[in-house]
């Protein structure tokens, strides 16, 4: 093995199956078939879709990305794959197909937190981490605030979502607008031609709440506003003003996450903040942290959406951050963790 | 020859191991909900027992399925996943097809039962014949009280007549999972009669959940 492991990533923790190649800190492939058109009827993710999706893609998608990289799979120095959390049975796939690579091609196996590889991912986008880095990822199952003083063995969860996920809120606001699935780039969409003429709630940010909840999330309260305020209207006979609406909701979504995220980074000492998961192609919360960062003076990094969302390129990169600093590999029992501990960094 | 063979389609793990026709060896676990925990770990003792390592092998067998979706899935792709990374053939064959052959019966017919959860069978006919053992009807998912009284009375192998004693009343509690040994000599004669083997999961179920439309229209 060169200074540079060459390391395949698998991840299947939800509906993408993400193939991603990495040599070092530098990106080779990251390859991605997604089911989510399977999904959009069922106007949600079908854990059982994803699975059945995942078996027939595992393979192909190894191929493409092999082929894209220019790679053989004898060429690889370790295989890492998203152990958890994620859907159980989604996750299992990913794991067996990897454990069945390590077995035949003799190599370290790296069963890591999904969570981590979305703050390892920007290593390959932006350069090394900064130690530490504060982390708030965003997606439509997890909402976290994480401080990360080393992202292969350390990560510190700060607050998390006391009830929805915010991506979760963008697919349940999206329905009550007939917006379809997935709501997030829709709602941002339409949110474009729209102003903010509605405040609605910000969860967990006033005096006691504060005290208990600083770094926590709520966005349960903030669907059942709009929700509310939409079937007000509907009643009272108005028509609904969709743009004004999502633009409202989205400005309600953003403030809080950015705000919380800057005052744990003030907090905790941290100087740079790391954006991920798939509400951070999200071009307001883009826009907010980046205005709010440079105003605290703190360093913003996002990855470029297709590395923010599901990927595969997130896990090589965290499992070759593994082997560069010499972590213990993964035994061939791993098993799949649905709701593996965001401070178990490598199962 | 060397073919491992691999099946999750029931309660069990198996894992089998045959060259050119003969079982060399088999092994099992039994652990419903364990299947991904257990296979790699199995696969891997089984080679190094028998003095073998993963490039040794000229083909993997898996079984098909019926089975419950989640240990079935892990079966099906540590077979299609090693045999791309060892650049060899897989073959897939109906799982209840294997245990009719495990049987071992007398010229007649056999039903084949396993659990399908949600109180269901997954089932199918068999004659068997002379040194033959053919599939006649299935495999299909039912209620076992659905079943014809004659079909019920059938010689009966799997789990299907410990989960429900009082319908199937001819169980043989010696056959009850797969032995992916025997998927192995099924798999080699099929190759020598030159059958194709698709690996294929047989679900039999589709996914449980209601699009938006059919929600809309309850």
């Amino acid at each position: 093995m060169s200074d540079e492991p060459l390391v395949l990533g698998i991840e299947t923790s939800c509906d993408e199956t993400g193939i991603g190649i990495v040599r070092g800190t530098t990106l080779l492939v990251d390859a991605i078939a997604s089911s989510v058109e399977e999904h959009a009827r069922f106007g949600g993710v079908v854990p059982e879709v994803a699975s059945r999706a995942h078996l027939e893609a595992m393979v192909p998608t190894i191929q493409r990305a092999c082929e894209t990289a220019g790679v053989a799979l004898t060429d690889l120095d370790g295989i890492a794959v998203t152990s958890g959390p994620g859907l159980a049975g989604a996750l299992m796939v990913g794991v067996a197909s990897a454990k069945a690579l390590a077995l035949s091609l003799g190599l370290p196996l790296y069963g890591v937190n999904h969570l981590a590889s979305h703050v390892a991912v920007d290593i390959v986008e932006h350069g090394p981490l900064p130690e530490p880095t504060m982390a708030l990822l965003v997606s439509g199952g997890h909402s976290s605030l994480l401080l990360v003083p080393d992202v292969t063995s350390d990560v510190r969860p700060l607050g998390s979502t006391v009830d929805d996920a915010a991506g979760e809120a963008f697919d349940k606001v999206a329905r009550v607008l007939g917006l379809p699935f997935p709501g997030g780039p829709h709602i941002d969409r339409a949110a474009r031609d729209g102003q903010i003429t509605i405040d609605f709630p910000r969860g967990l940010t006033a005096g006691r709440d504060m005290e208990r909840h600083r770094f926590d999330f709520s966005f349960s309260g903030l669907k059942t506003a709009v929700t509310r305020w939409v079937t007000a209207e509907r009643e009272a006979g108005r028509g609904i003003p969709v743009a004004d609406v999502a633009a409202s909701f989205q400005e309600a979504v953003t403030d809080v996450l950015t705000r919380k995220a800057i005052d744990a980074c003030r907090e905790h000492g941290a100087d740079h903040l790391q954006i991920g998961g798939g509400v951070a192609a999200n071009s307001r919360l883009r826009a907010m942290a980046r205005e709010r960062c440079d105003r605290a003076g703190i360093q913003l990094r996002v990855p470029r959406p297709g590395l923010c969302t599901d990927n595969g390129a997130m896990v090589a990169a965290l499992g070759a951050q593994m082997m560069l600093k010499g972590r213990e590999a993964s035994r061939l029992d791993l098993p799949a963790d649905s709701s593996m501990p965001v401070t178990l960094v490598r199962a | 020859m060397v073919i491992l063979g691999i099946d999750t389609s029931t309660s069990a793990i198996g894992v089998g191991l045959g060259r050119d026709g003969e079982t060399l060896a088999s092994a099992q676990r039994i652990d419903a909900r364990g299947h991904s925990e257990h296979l790699a770990p199995l696969i891997v003792e089984l080679l190094r027992d028998n003095g073998l390592v993963p490039r040794d092998l000229d083909a993997i067998a898996v079984g098909n399925g019926p089975g419950p979706f989640t240990g079935l899935r892990v079966g099906l792709v540590t077979a299609v996943t090693m045999g791309h990374a060892l650049g060899i053939p897989v073959h897939g064959v109906c799982s209840l097809d294997v245990l009719a052959v495990q049987a071992g019966r007398p010229e007649g017919e056999l039903l084949v039962a396993t659990d399908a959860r949600r109180k269901e069978v997954y089932w199918a006919r068999y004659a068997v014949g002379a040194g033959s053992v053919a599939r006649l009807v299935g495999p299909a998912v039912d209620r076992p009280a659905d079943l014809p009284q004659e079909v019920r009375a059938l010689p009966t192998v799997g789990r299907g007549p410990v989960l429900f004693p009082d319908l199937f009343r001819d169980g043989d509690q010696a056959v009850l999972d797969v032995d992916a040994g025997v998927l192995v000599e099924v798999v080699a004669r099929r190759l020598a009669a030159g059958e194709a083997m698709p690996v294929e999961a047989l679900y039999l179920r589709r996914p449980d959940a209601l699009t938006t439309a059919e929600r809309a229209a309850r």
